[in-house]
């Protein structure tokens, strides 16, 4: 059985975050409309129950190991350490998974949760249509109708998700407005949302959101970092120096982050999506380009935005980075120090991208390849007896048209 | 006394209902404003919600949002609209201007320096959509101290406490969306409005404000029965996209058409 034990942080306090209004310090809370208050209180009592019910927890824990493939390994990427000369690089094969990512640890328990609560339809908003898959995915497993929403810019640079969920029966509705990226297909779910709330369940696909989201998220997503404290206990005899992850809201971070929260000497890193370069303003790394806090999509996080709160365009070459905030608990492991978040821009995400496909033979998704190439410049930097693990989030399958037309190839 | 106190009690001496239309402040460009704003009040508008347009709208539909998008595309800012009020006072000191949008414009200029200037200009209530009261406390205050009323909604699904804790923090009216989903759609049901307004008058002595979903002189007739004020978004926003040309001749026509069915006498 699954333990959702309470970490403790480094100074010996117990973190029992968030409080009971979703507060993790200044950041987080509940900014929806009046219309949603309901349901998100709905929701919030009903995973209470959920989380303290031991037949739920033993079918989240039999759909992770059956249906999704847990545990995934924890792999040492020896030639690729050996050519970079430093640290030992280990990979947390979440792209493993079924569907391909860390995405589905945590659509299976929120369909789980769907499912509870007597809802029979389920939408979803996505970027790189990862969490489209695995939300169109536990929607046809366990019989629910599903609409996804994606950004139309990420429609046509993520086709082969779009088919993929297609496949599956779900139905794909290209949001136009705005910057017709991720925050908009969330606006678009949030208004669906408000629209059909008494028969249907919003599964919001990373940390972020109104509370009780980033709260449930992270601890469907904890597993990663449970899993991974044993295998390293098991497999090197210790707890690694460093744990490197991307952060695009933060879920497949604060997955392996958690655990390690109280664990001293591992050292949390979060790899925000430089772009072009932070300096250059087309990114979408709020914490590392220091945005001030704001309230968007029902919680205050640091959020890039002009001096008039207006919600500026972000940038990155992976679609399920392209957001311009990050979830709240990532905003306070920064603001407290617990984690440090850094960037990488599209070039060095793909130098670590092809990297990893020519020294291990492992196709990684965009999004990871950002964790990668910071792990690789840390580990360069690093002693042959030091050990870095890097969550590698997903696979790259999605991202081979993108990657061939940056080739100039077509496929 | 506010003006909007103002406002409702010469109403109800009247036995009338206040009639608050809604446009976004910047649309279709920031020069017509003012001059739309007018428009309104010559139909019968007895408050004027100004909305603040942000990029992220997430809980209204697609009229509101494309008016948004016509006047963030002019780069209309809260305090470019904070000017505009002040503009409009020069000529009307009467009816009251509520600021309507979502909290992180207001985050963003602090809510301080919000108060301070909106309360200088002749701003007098701010309803921002996504603040609602567990979050609102230090920031109602704020606005409080500058004579700002807090504006909150309540909803169908509001239960009694929640509408008991919003009652203690809001001043100047309360505005109840009649419906479940964004500004715009077209499922208002009076029956039930009647039923759950009479269920919140137990906890809200404010005068109730009732809005989404109302398109026209009959359904603005049927709600004036049972709520202390109408409110109609994106039925006078629609106007927006025929075009500027004659838009405030329209606008005032439209809220003029309303207003005397909502004063018709009732049989
Ligand atoms: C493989 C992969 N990794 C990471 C992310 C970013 O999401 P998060 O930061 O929530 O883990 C995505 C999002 O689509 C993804 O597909």
């Amino acid at each position: 059985m699954l333990e959702y034990v309470k970490p403790m942080a480094a100074n010996n306090q117990p973190y029992e975050l968030p409080d009971e209004h979703g507060h993790f310090g200044q950041f987080g809370g509940i900014y929806v409309a009046e219309t949603l208050i309901p349901a998100l209180d709905e929701l919030r009592e009903e995973y209470q129950r959920a989380m303290k019910d031991p037949a739920f927890l033993a079918e989240f824990e039999y759909e992770l190991k059956h249906y999704v493939g847990r545990p995934s390994p924890l792999y040492h990427a020896r030639r690729w350490s050996d050519e970079l000369g430093g640290a030992q690089i280990y990979l947390k094969r979440e792209d493993l998974n079924h569907t391909g990512a860390h995405k589905i640890n945590n659509t299976i328990g929120q369909a789980l949760l769907a499912r509870r609560m007597g809802k029979k339809r389920v939408i979803a908003e996505t970027g790189a249509g990862q969490h489209g898959v695995a939300s169109a995915t536990v929607a046809a497993r366990y019989g629910l109708e599903c609409v996804v929403y994606m950004g139309a810019e990420d429609v046509a640079r993520q086709a082969p998700n779009v088919f993929r969920m297609k496949l599956l029966g779900a139905s794909v509705v290209a949001v136009e407005s705005g910057s017709r990226t991720l925050k908009d297909a969330m606006n678009e779910a949030m208004r669906d949302w408000v629209t059909n709330v008494d028969s249907t369940y919003y599964i919001i696909g990373t940390c972020a959101g109104p509370h009780p989201y980033p709260q449930l998220v992270r601890d469907f997503q904890s597993v990663i970092g449970e899993e991974c404290k044993v295998q390293c206990a098991e497999q090197i005899g210790r707890q690694p120096d460093a744990v490197v992850a991307c952060v695009g809201g933060g879920s497949n971070a604060i997955g392996i982050f958690y655990p390690y929260i109280d664990v001293p000497g591992v050292r949390l890193i979060g790899v925000e999506a430089g772009g072009n370069g932070v300096e250059t303003g087309r990114h979408a790394a709020p914490l590392t380009s220091n945005a001030r806090p704001g309230v968007l999509h029902g919680q205050r996080v640091n959020l890039m935005q002009d001096e008039n709160g207006q919600i500026v365009d972000t940038h990155s070459i992976s679609a399920g980075l392209d957001y311009p905030g990050v979830g709240p608990e990532h905003c306070y492991l920064n603001e407290i120090g617990r984690a440090e978040y850094v960037a990488i821009n599209d070039d060095e995400a793909l130098t670590a991208f092809h990297d990893l496909c020519r020294y291990e033979g492992i196709i990684p998704a965009l999004e990871s390849s950002h964790a990668l190439a910071h792990g690789a410049k840390m580990a360069s930097q690093m002693s042959r007896d030091q050990i870095i693990v890097i969550n590698l989030s997903g696979r790259g399958d999605k991202d081979i048209p993108t990657i061939a037309r940056l080739d100039g190839i077509v496929l | 006394m506010s003006r909007i106190q103002n406002a409702f009690t010469r109403l109800k001496a009247a036995g009338q209902q206040a009639l608050i239309p809604y446009i976004t402040a910047g649309d279709p460009h920031p020069g017509a404003t003012v001059s739309l704003m007018h428009a309104l009040v010559a139909g019968g508008a007895d408050i004027i919600e100004l909305g603040v347009p942000f990029t992220d709208p997430s809980a209204d539909g697609p009229v509101i949002q494309r008016a948004a998008e016509r006047a963030l595309a002019h780069g209309v800012s809260l305090r470019q609209i904070i000017t505009m009020v002040a503009e409009f006072r020069k000529a009307d000191s009467d009816t009251p201007v509520v600021l309507m949008g979502y909290a992180n414009p207001v985050e963003a200029m602090g809510y301080e320096a919000f108060a301070k200037a909106a309360s200088a200009a002749g701003i007098d209530g701010l309803l921002t959509v996504d603040l609602p009261p567990e979050e609102a406390i230090d920031r109602v205050a704020i606005l409080k101290r500058y004579g700002i009323d807090p504006i909150f909604l309540l909803a169908l699904t509001t239960p009694p406490a929640r509408a008991r804790a919003v009652a203690e923090l809001a001043a100047g009216y309360v505005y109840y969306v009649s419906l479940k989903g964004v500004t715009g759609a077209a499922n208002l049901d009076v029956g039930s409005v009647a039923t759950k307004l009479a269920e919140l008058r137990q906890y809200i002595p404010l005068p109730i404000g009732v809005g989404f979903g109302i398109r026209d002189a009959a359904s603005a007739r049927a709600v004036a029965a049972v709520a202390d004020a109408v409110v109609i978004g994106s039925r006078i926003v629609q106007e927006f996209e025929a075009g500027e040309s004659g838009l405030a001749g329209r606008l005032t026509d439209f809220v003029a058409g309303v207003r005397s069915a909502m004063n018709a006498p009732r049989a």
